[in-house]
């Protein structure tokens, strides 16, 4: 680890205690949402469209009420019909209504998969069986499945009323464009003037799923008064209870969300997909609770998969080694309803260079494609694969080092990005440097069929509102009640640091994840916040408890408080000295329980840096790519449970080669989902990977109190490019196409050789 | 709904008896019936090795077996895998190595260890990577999880 700026002493924080919520999830015990058994509960099921383009036009659901065991049967017809709304899903927003249309179809289906009504019956066979029996009209539209073909004049349009806005203005014909945006900055033409190399490369990649490996999953029991409980699987329960609460048209006051242990989500599990059917299922069948489920096939065709994208890339650089110019058009697949992340794809795109010339434009348009969420760094791996494979070109062309080409025009402090939006302290100069030094790129990389690839990459971070509370138990202890799920290790990152804050051993501390009714309102565990945002609010919750404990010593001592001094878990003044543990036992009879709350809205969350470093061999027979050796280098700002920062940079970059050589939705031209399982849509396993490297620098955020960045999202940003750059070195093909399957690589290799 | 079938079985060390339908999967019969969740469902057609358990010792998916296929058999599913007040070194090991994020695949990932250390006391990383390759795993990357297993062989053995 090395560390750039002074390092702080800490003594809670970069330890490795075991989780908290560990023995559970190793012995089995953990209680995910589909592990719920509620008793009178009914079992759930879905029927979906086996079309992606059409429109409705009748349903009769008569011969699925009558099946035996059948409680309750819905369509579009049961939710209220929602005026357009935009709504904040956090990494996204989205219209209401298309919400409500992607959570039961209402007009027309618009891809494979999509929801059209749902059975609740006594047990999971009988409502499948029930499903089925429901008789769907369908008049079939032809489905569009392409953007560029999308964006044609005579393309069919999905959704009639949708209007392009553009550049802020709203456009007046039929279209699938749902927004147009534009950044610019310096004069683009005069910087290509200035160019003695340039490189225009265009790019396509696949629509990829997240791939968590528990499926969604929704319990909900609505109680004769109309008060209704959800457990479910999120990232975020008090947007469950908001989205519900506006799909449904309810107060939030009305909605208890229990969030469960939750299987991964990466972005997946913002947006809610069965919460509000298991409500009106549950309303329906006399108040009965109801579990829905989803199969993994329902996973990949009908919850959000990440964009595909067509994208299209020109830098120019002078002999100097300066890039002086680069424009981008990013078209995103939103799937279908608007809302593709290629905003945050523009920001990604050309962040960690100093460009005075730049334009980067962006498109998000519908298709008959399942509507998209995020996935970590949403958008972030399609834009770096192409801005940072023509960077490697550009390195090239000049005869640079790749890395030192990244260095000389890496951005710093003060440095714009194309919006203008200027950096405060950043860490990208640093982790180039550690990747330059490293034991994986100081190694020299030979054999037949070989080749080493590096990339940069960026992701802006966020904070969001967060809230905890805590009391101090009489014993010393303090426990911890926090509104961010946990999906891989938080509670414990949370926990040290509060422990930090009181000067307590992690031993004294312990966190747990509250629902709606028992927490203050929380943002969702994505935009690599909870560690930044929901930690801001733990520290404050600390520095709270200690001011209360300082008066209740003061009390015992007969001192004014401010006489009073707190350090390493010791209350002292004067001569007079107490252990916390010991003044924590005192305490009902200095006025009763000390508790504390907090909760926070900061904005100064910094911007993660990551470079990536690959070995990879190719079969050029085959067109088997195997990695050799992968090192993740990142800038984590304070790394506050470091196994775990480790286990973020493993795992963003593992699902980033998967996305880079394997992974893609496969649909045919009527626009089915032909690999809506996991032995065609083909994830990384054991065998693909080689231990994957580590390296965390710390470039301390100034805008929190521990110097905290997040750290879950940007380590998917660079591996797609960093693949291609090794795959050039290693055979000399630049692959524009995600994934670079196999196939296609043997194909590049083949029209090289005419 | 079809008749059910009485099954007898041996599960994690006591007997146990259930009824079931022919079409019900083992995993659907541990899970609804017997209130075992420690085996999860990831994709129910075995692709991904979150329900993972033992008959006979012999590894399976337990979404691909049916629950009448167990009659007379031994079965140990994660929640026997733990001796009384203890951990396995397996468990232990996966947190000590911080080998899961969501720990979801996890459970199926211990008993699949479980399966391999059994015949295969000191495995090469290969021989973890090949036994462990129907086990999916989204957060880690797999480096620790195979890490966890070399290091439980190792704890083993001394």
């Amino acid at each position: 680890m090395t560390t750039a700026d002074k390092p702080t002493e800490f003594k809670v924080l970069g330890s490795t205690p075991l989780r908290q919520d560990g023995v559970d999830k190793v012995t089995g015990r953990a209680q995910y949402g589909a592990d719920i058994r509620l008793p009178g509960m009914l079992y759930g099921a879905v029927l979906r469209s086996p079309h992606a383009h059409a429109r409705i036009k009748a349903i009769d659901t008569r011969a699925a009420e009558a099946y035996p065991g059948v409680r309750a049967v819905v369509t579009a017809q049961d939710l209220p019909e929602l005026e357009s709304k935009v709504a904040d899903l956090g990494e996204g927003s989205m219209n209401l209504r298309y919400q409500s249309n992607n959570i039961l179809a209402r007009d027309k289906v618009l891809y494979f998969g999509h929801a059209v009504a749902a059975v609740a019956a006594v047990n999971a066979h009988a409502a499948e069986a029930a499903a089925a029996l429901i008789q769907v009209e369908y008049e079939v539209l032809p489905p569009v499945l392409d953007v560029r073909q999308a964006m044609r004049p005579d393309a069919p349009i999905l959704l009639a009323e949708l209007r392009t806005d553009e550049l802020g203005q709203k456009g007046e014909q039929p279209t699938n464009v749902a927004a147009h945006y534009l950044d610019e900055a310096g004069d683009l033409e005069q910087g290509f003037r200035e160019a003695d190399v340039v490189v225009e490369r265009e790019f396509t990649t696949a629509m990829v799923h997240q791939g968590y490996i528990e499926p969604q999953n929704a319990t909900a029991l609505v109680t004769a008064d109309g008060q209704v409980t959800i457990w479910c699987s999120t990232q975020g329960a008090f947007g469950v209870r908001e989205q519900t609460a506006e799909i449904l048209r309810l107060p939030v006051s009305k909605i208890r969300v229990i969030p469960m242990e939750i299987g991964g989500g990466f972005g997946g599990k913002i947006g809610v997909y069965l919460e509000p059917l298991a409500v009106l299922l549950s309303r329906k069948s006399g108040h009965r609770p109801v579990k829905l489920t989803m199969s993994r096939r329902d996973v990949l065709a009908a919850t959000g998969p990440t964009s595909g994208s067509y994208i299209k890339v020109k830098m120019g650089a002078n002999r100097a080694g300066q890039i002086t110019a680069a424009q981008a058009t990013l078209i995103y697949e939103a799937g279908a309803y608007p809302g593709s992340p290629v905003g945050s794809a523009m920001g990604v795109i050309f962040a960690p260079y100093r460009i005075p010339n730049a334009r980067v434009e962006g498109y998000d348009v519908v298709v008959n494609k399942p509507r998209t969420a995020a996935y970590r760094a949403p958008g972030g791996t399609n834009a770096a694969f192409a801005s940072e494979t023509v960077v490697d070109e550009l390195a090239e062309k000049l005869g640079l080092d790749p890395l030192a080409f990244r260095l000389q025009n890496g951005v710093q402090e003060g440095d714009r990005r194309v919006n203008g939006v200027a950096y405060k302290r950043i860490g990208l100069l640093e982790v180039l440097r550690a990747a330059q030094s490293s034991a994986h790129y100081q190694t020299p990389l030979a054999g037949p069929n070989r080749g080493r690839g590096v990339a940069a990459g960026y992701w802006g971070n966020y904070g969001g509102k967060s809230s905890a509370s805590a009391s101090v138990n009489a014993d010393g202890t303090v426990s911890l009640q926090e509104g961010s799920v946990d999906i891989g290790g938080s509670r414990t990152a949370l926990a040290m640091q509060l422990a930090e804050t009181l000067g307590l051993p992690i031993e004294a501390v312990r966190a747990a994840v509250a629902d709606t009714d028992a927490v203050g309102e929380t943002e969702g565990t994505y935009g690599s916040r909870t560690t930044f945002a929901t930690g801001w609010a733990v520290y404050e919750v600390g520095q709270q408890l200690k001011t209360q404990l300082c008066e209740r010593a003061a009390r015992l001592w007969n001192v004014a408080a401010e006489q009073v001094q707190y350090a390493a878990g010791v209350f002292t003044s004067g001569e007079q000295r107490l252990t916390f543990a010991e003044l924590a036992a005192q305490l009902d009879r200095l006025g009763g329980p000390v508790v504390a709350s907090a909760a926070v809205q900061p904005k100064t969350w910094g911007p993660g840096f990551a470079a990536h470093i690959v070995d990879v061999e190719v079969d050029p027979e085959t067109g088997k790519v195997q990695v050799l050796r992968y090192t993740a280098v990142q800038d984590a700002g304070k790394a506050v449970y470091p196994n775990y920062v480790a286990s973020q940079m493993q795992g963003g970059a593992a699902q980033g080669i998967g996305w880079a050589l394997n992974e893609e939705y496969v649909y045919d031209a009527q626009g089915r989902l032909l690999n809506a399982n996991w032995l065609d849509y083909r994830m990384l396993v054991t065998l693909d990977l080689p231990m994957l490297e580590t390296v965390i620098v710390e470039v301390p955020n100034p805008g929190h109190p521990f110097g905290v960045r997040g750290v879950g999202e940007v380590p998917i940003v660079p591996p797609a490019a960093a693949v291609a750059n090794a795959l050039y070195r290693a055979v000399g093909v630049r692959m524009a196409e995600l994934p670079m399957a196999p196939g296609r690589l043997v194909a590049a290799l083949q029209a090289r050789q005419g | 709904m079809s008749a059910m079938t009485h099954v007898q079985t041996t599960l994690n060390g006591e007997a146990v008896e259930f009824l079931c339908e022919p079409r019900q999967s083992l995993l659907e019969v541990l899970r609804e019936t017997l209130g075992l969740t420690g085996a999860k469902e990831g994709c129910n057609n075995g692709n991904c090795g979150a329900c993972n358990v033992l008959i006979d010792g012999a590894l399976v998916n337990a979404c691909l077996v049916l629950a009448v296929e167990v009659q007379g058999r031994t079965l140990t599913t994660i929640e026997g895998i733990a001796p009384p007040g203890g951990l396995h070194p397996l468990q232990r090991q996966f947190l000590e190595h911080a080998a899961l994020q969501c720990g979801f695949c996890t459970p199926g990932f211990i008993v699949a260890a479980k399966a391999l250390l059994d015949r295969t006391p000191r495995p090469s990383e290969l021989e973890v990577r090949q036994w462990l390759a129907g086990n999916l795993c989204r957060c880690t990357g797999y480096d620790r999880i195979v890490r966890a297993v070399l290091a439980a062989a190792e704890e083993a053995q001394t």
